[in-house]
């Protein structure tokens, strides 16, 4: 199928995204299980009555993932519920041990949040704990196409995230995707790597010729496990749907699936139908209850998340654009703060420091703080010159380098810099580029 | 051929520990016992083979090695465990539920496993995929079910005592019909772990046994906390056997149920009346509480509701807890259902269907709700109140073929007991000299209070000649 090529539409992109997010608790969510099955030894070694639906086993909800949930849904901005209890979701499927999946229907644990992002904000639905499935492996052996089933990711706990339809760009997604990976990371409850799949996005896509008034169809896309390929999926879809719309068609209410390698979605599944999970509450496991002063205790354990986080380097008067780049926790603050202030004791201001670290792509959690004020001193620390040796070195240079001065004059001006390169070589010292620069232009301009 | 398997539990263990009996002799009867009943009553489904050997290492513990018949709806390790369903024909269970693990801590042995109603689901142990039961009282008779099995081994006197499982009358009912004591704990207070699940709100699993005492002996054992459970509560286990002969004056009793249309005037309410009539005579302060169609103060809620509410609930549950019997990861496939568990299937489906969930299953939630209002206020009057277990004696072999409603309408005066979790014990109070056929006494009270129950229960037995075991000792 070619690509639509259209980019652009009239129409107002009306998106809402689910985030599935693993939590990487130590065992899974209703099983004394290891919850760790990207690092099994072996399939299906991490299982047990439990998570594999043998007759008997019950579940025993895990108090970790519980809180930690509580926890996310309070950095969304959340509200969270004081009663809130598991239901079972019921479908069949060969990864599903138990024909159910246990979720949460119509209490989840949290809802109303909302996450800023620098191209708007996007109002959360709701945040709920689940349960994963195991996995399918379709293969040959002997000759023999088979299906196989590996249980050990059955009943690791599951957070979905889903928004409001807020969200109206491919840009816009990303941006919120990234900041939804960059709160889970900060609050170190998953490990949230899509290309494992310990954090998978959906987005649910549909085009408005009025953008008060939802359309009467979305297109589910799923399999999206790059923040990139969410972008091209959006945009595809997009595309797509405004095509069809153009030639007065509705697209189908269906379930597509990304696939990077043809850049198109293909469809999945047919949602005409509405499903029917028939939920009910899981009479296995008693409703949860929680009082206000627990929750706020959970507030109060919160880590420093990266809104408050750019904030706080904004005030310390870093370029916002660098701020938004080291709110990642792989920028802890305090290491950042000490850095700041080391190189303040050497002359060098706050956002030199921010740039060096971005532009060289330090992990200053292993880099020391001297090896950074060596790399500033070498980037920013100019030499004195007298003028009239600069002049010279100029003329010196550019009578050296006729092939370089040809180019400059027919439009290559590119080649300054290679020119400045020369004139502080031929000094033996560190010149401001930028004053070099106008130098050269000056020559230029009057002798050539 | 001695009868030391018509021993009680509590003697049998006595006697054990006294060293009046040896344990070979103790297996060697109960053995004769099975071998000469066992293929005409289709009791046990499988037996293990190596019990007396077990039953030596138990010696020095609380139950003295003691066989025990277990439902075949409880996990054990190293016998099949099918649930009397041909979809878990050969199953051998990987993990041992909690109730037989601690019934082995305790020095017991699983001595066999025993027919029942296929997933529980009946009054009759006639849909086991294995045949049914006959009740050894009277073998042209039903034995109750769904734990018929159990009633039936303790009644044959084929095991010392036995271990069933209730989800609205599958322990109480069956005891009663066979003539035998059966106790339904307080929801919660025995763990559900290794058992095969029927109605989850509602399973409960508990004791069958030849006396009250035999009963309080057995809960002691399995009740408790479980981590692998999390319905089990956590309120602490009293020593039933402590408090269970201290009689019941002041007590106070409520008669229930006798004034329904279907009881007015049968040898069910009557043996209930006259049962009223002994606890007073013990001191018992005993009083009529009227049935109504509404919930008001001081009268008790009909049951008819209730077998409308069981039902919709019960079988969305069966519905949902049938559906992990797919046959890819054990056991076998779906074509191997009989019909009685295809029906529950599609009824479950339908009630918890979009559209039709708040119809069904979020309606009878909200019934239930009104029979927890209803107990909660008589138990601030009463502190048990007593009916007739089932509403007349063991029916005939094939009663409940082409009714698939059979074990709701058997059951109909232990449902609102068990819909509300609470705690029941099913004591003998009539016989029928021609038949050989038992009726028996159903006593419920409030959450937590199996004590009182076994109490009641007890003084009750003992001053009665309706109890077989005791009888022969007179």
């Amino acid at each position: 199928m070619a690509e639509p090529t259209q980019k652009h539409t009239r129409r107002t992109p009306i998106i809402g995204m689910e985030v599935h997010v693993e939590l990487k608790t130590a065992s899974k969510m209703f099983c004394g299980c290891a919850n760790d099955p990207f690092h099994a030894p072996a399939p299906n070694t991490y299982t047990c009555p439990v998570c594999l639906g043998m007759p008997g086993g019950l579940p025993v909800a895990n108090k970790k993932a519980v809180e930690w949930t509580i926890k996310l849904g309070l950095a969304l901005g959340c509200k969270v519920a004081l009663f809130s209890k598991f239901d079972r979701k019921h479908y069949f499927y060969p990864d599903l041990a138990k024909g159910y999946q246990i979720s949460q229907y119509d209490q989840p644990l949290c809802e109303n949040g909302v996450v800023h992002t620098e191209l708007g904000d996007v109002r959360i639905h709701r945040v709920h704990l689940e349960e994963d499935t195991g996995k399918l492996q379709h293969t040959t052996i002997d000759g023999k196409r088979v299906s196989l089933i590996d249980f050990n990711r059955s009943g690791v706990p599951l957070v979905e995230i889903v928004t409001e339809p807020d969200i109206h760009s491919a840009e816009h997604a990303k941006a919120y995707a990234k900041q939804i990976h960059e709160i889970v990371r900060t609050l170190e409850i998953s490990d949230a790597d899509m290309e494992k799949g310990s954090m998978r996005l959906e987005a649910n896509i549909s085009l408005a010729d009025d953008p008060n008034v939802l359309p009467n169809y979305k297109v589910e896309v799923k399999n999206i496990n790059s923040f990139r390929f969410l972008e091209h999926a959006i945009t595809f879809e997009i595309a797509r749907q405004d095509a069809l719309l153009n030639d007065k068609k509705i697209p189908a209410q269906e379930t597509r699936g990304w696939n990077e390698e043809k850049r198109t979605t293909i469809v999945q599944r047919s949602k005409e139908n509405a499903e029917d999970y028939r939920y009910f509450p899981d009479p296995d496991l008693p409703p949860m209850t929680f009082d206000a002063k627990y929750v706020e205790k959970l507030r109060a354990e919160l880590p420093m998340l990266p809104e408050e986080k750019i904030k706080k380097l904004e005030d310390l008067g870093i370029k916002p654009e660098f701020a938004q780049l080291l709110s990642s926790s792989e920028f802890p603050l305090s290491t950042l703060e000490t850095l700041f202030t080391a190189a303040k004791g050497k002359g060098f201001e706050p956002n030199q420091v921010a740039s060096v670290i971005i532009n060289r792509k330090l992990d200053i959690r292993q880099v020391k703080t001297e090896h950074v004020l060596e790399i500033l001193a070498n980037t920013y620390t100019k030499d004195e010159v007298d003028p009239k040796e600069l002049e010279s070195a100029v003329s010196a240079v550019l009578e050296e380098q006729p092939k370089a001065v040809a180019d400059y004059k027919a439009g290559k001006t590119q080649v300054i810099g290679f020119l400045i390169g020369m004139v502080s070589k031929k000094l033996g010292k560190k010149v401001s580029p930028k004053l070099l620069s106008s130098i050269l232009v000056r020559m230029f301009s009057s002798k050539y | 051929m001695g009868t030391l398997n018509t021993l009680t539990l509590t003697d049998a263990i006595r006697k054990l520990h006294n060293n009046e009996i040896t344990l070979d002799a103790l297996y060697a009867d109960v053995n004769s016992a099975v071998s000469s009943k066992n293929s005409a009553l289709n009791i046990y489904l499988a037996q293990d083979k190596y019990a007396e050997k077990s039953a030596e290492k138990g010696t020095l513990s609380l139950l003295r090695g003691v066989p025990i018949a277990v439902k075949d709806n409880f996990l054990t390790v190293g016998l099949p465990t099918t649930a009397s369903s041909k979809v878990l024909d050969g199953f051998m269970p990987p993990y041992e539920s909690t109730v037989t693990s601690k019934l082995k801590k305790a020095g017991g042995v699983i001595f066999g496993k025993t027919n029942m109603d296929a997933w529980a689901h009946g009054s009759s142990t006639e849909t086991s995929d294995y045949g049914p039961t006959k009740n050894p009282r009277n073998p042209e008779h039903l034995p109750g079910g769904s734990s018929g099995g159990s009633a039936a081994a303790v009644a044959a006197d084929m095991c010392i005592a036995a271990i069933g499982s209730e989800t609205a009358g599958s322990i109480r009912q069956p005891s009663a019909w066979c003539g035998v004591v059966g106790l339904k704990p307080t929801y919660g207070r025995v763990s559900r772990a290794g058992v095969v699940a029927m109605g989850s709100s509602l399973d409960c699993p508990g004791p069958i046994t030849k006396t009250v005492e035999d009963a309080a002996i057995l809960l002691n054992v399995i009740a408790g906390q479980d981590k692998y459970d999390a319905t089990t509560s956590p309120v602490q286990v009293p020593d039933f056997t402590k408090m269970l002969k201290t009689g019941v004056k002041g007590v106070r009793v409520g008669i229930a149920y006798i004034d329904h249309e279907k009881l007015v005037g049968t040898p069910a309410a009557k043996a209930v009346e006259q049962a009223a009539e002994v606890l007073q005579s013990l001191g018992a302060i005993v009083d009529r509480v009227p049935l109504s169609q509404t919930l008001k103060d001081n009268t008790i809620l009909t049951p008819d509701y209730a077998i409308g509410v069981y039902t919709v609930v019960q079988r969305g549950e069966v519905s949902s807890n049938l559906a992990r019997y797919d046959g890819i990861r054990y056991g076998h496939d779906r074509t191997h259902f009989g019909d009685e568990a295809k029906r529950r299937i599609m009824l479950g489906t339908f009630t918890l269907s979009k559209g039709y969930a708040d119809k069904y299953y979020v309606k009878a939630q909200q019934v239930r709700s009104l029979y927890i209002q209803n107990f909660r206020q008589l138990f601030s009057r009463y502190d048990v109140l007593i009916s007739p277990t089932s509403p007349g004696y063991a029916l005939k072999l094939g009663a409940s073929k082409d009714n698939p409603m059979f074990g709701e309408l058997e059951d109909m005066l232990e449902e609102p007991s068990s819909i509300t979790g609470l705690p029941g014990i099913n004591v003998p109070c009539g016989h029928d000299k021609k038949t050989n056929l038992y009726l028996g006494l159903n006593i419920v009270s409030a959450q937590w209070n199996e004590g009182l129950v076994l109490r009641a229960g007890y003084a009750f037995e003992q001053n009665t000649y309706w109890n077989s075991w005791l009888k022969k000792d007179k």
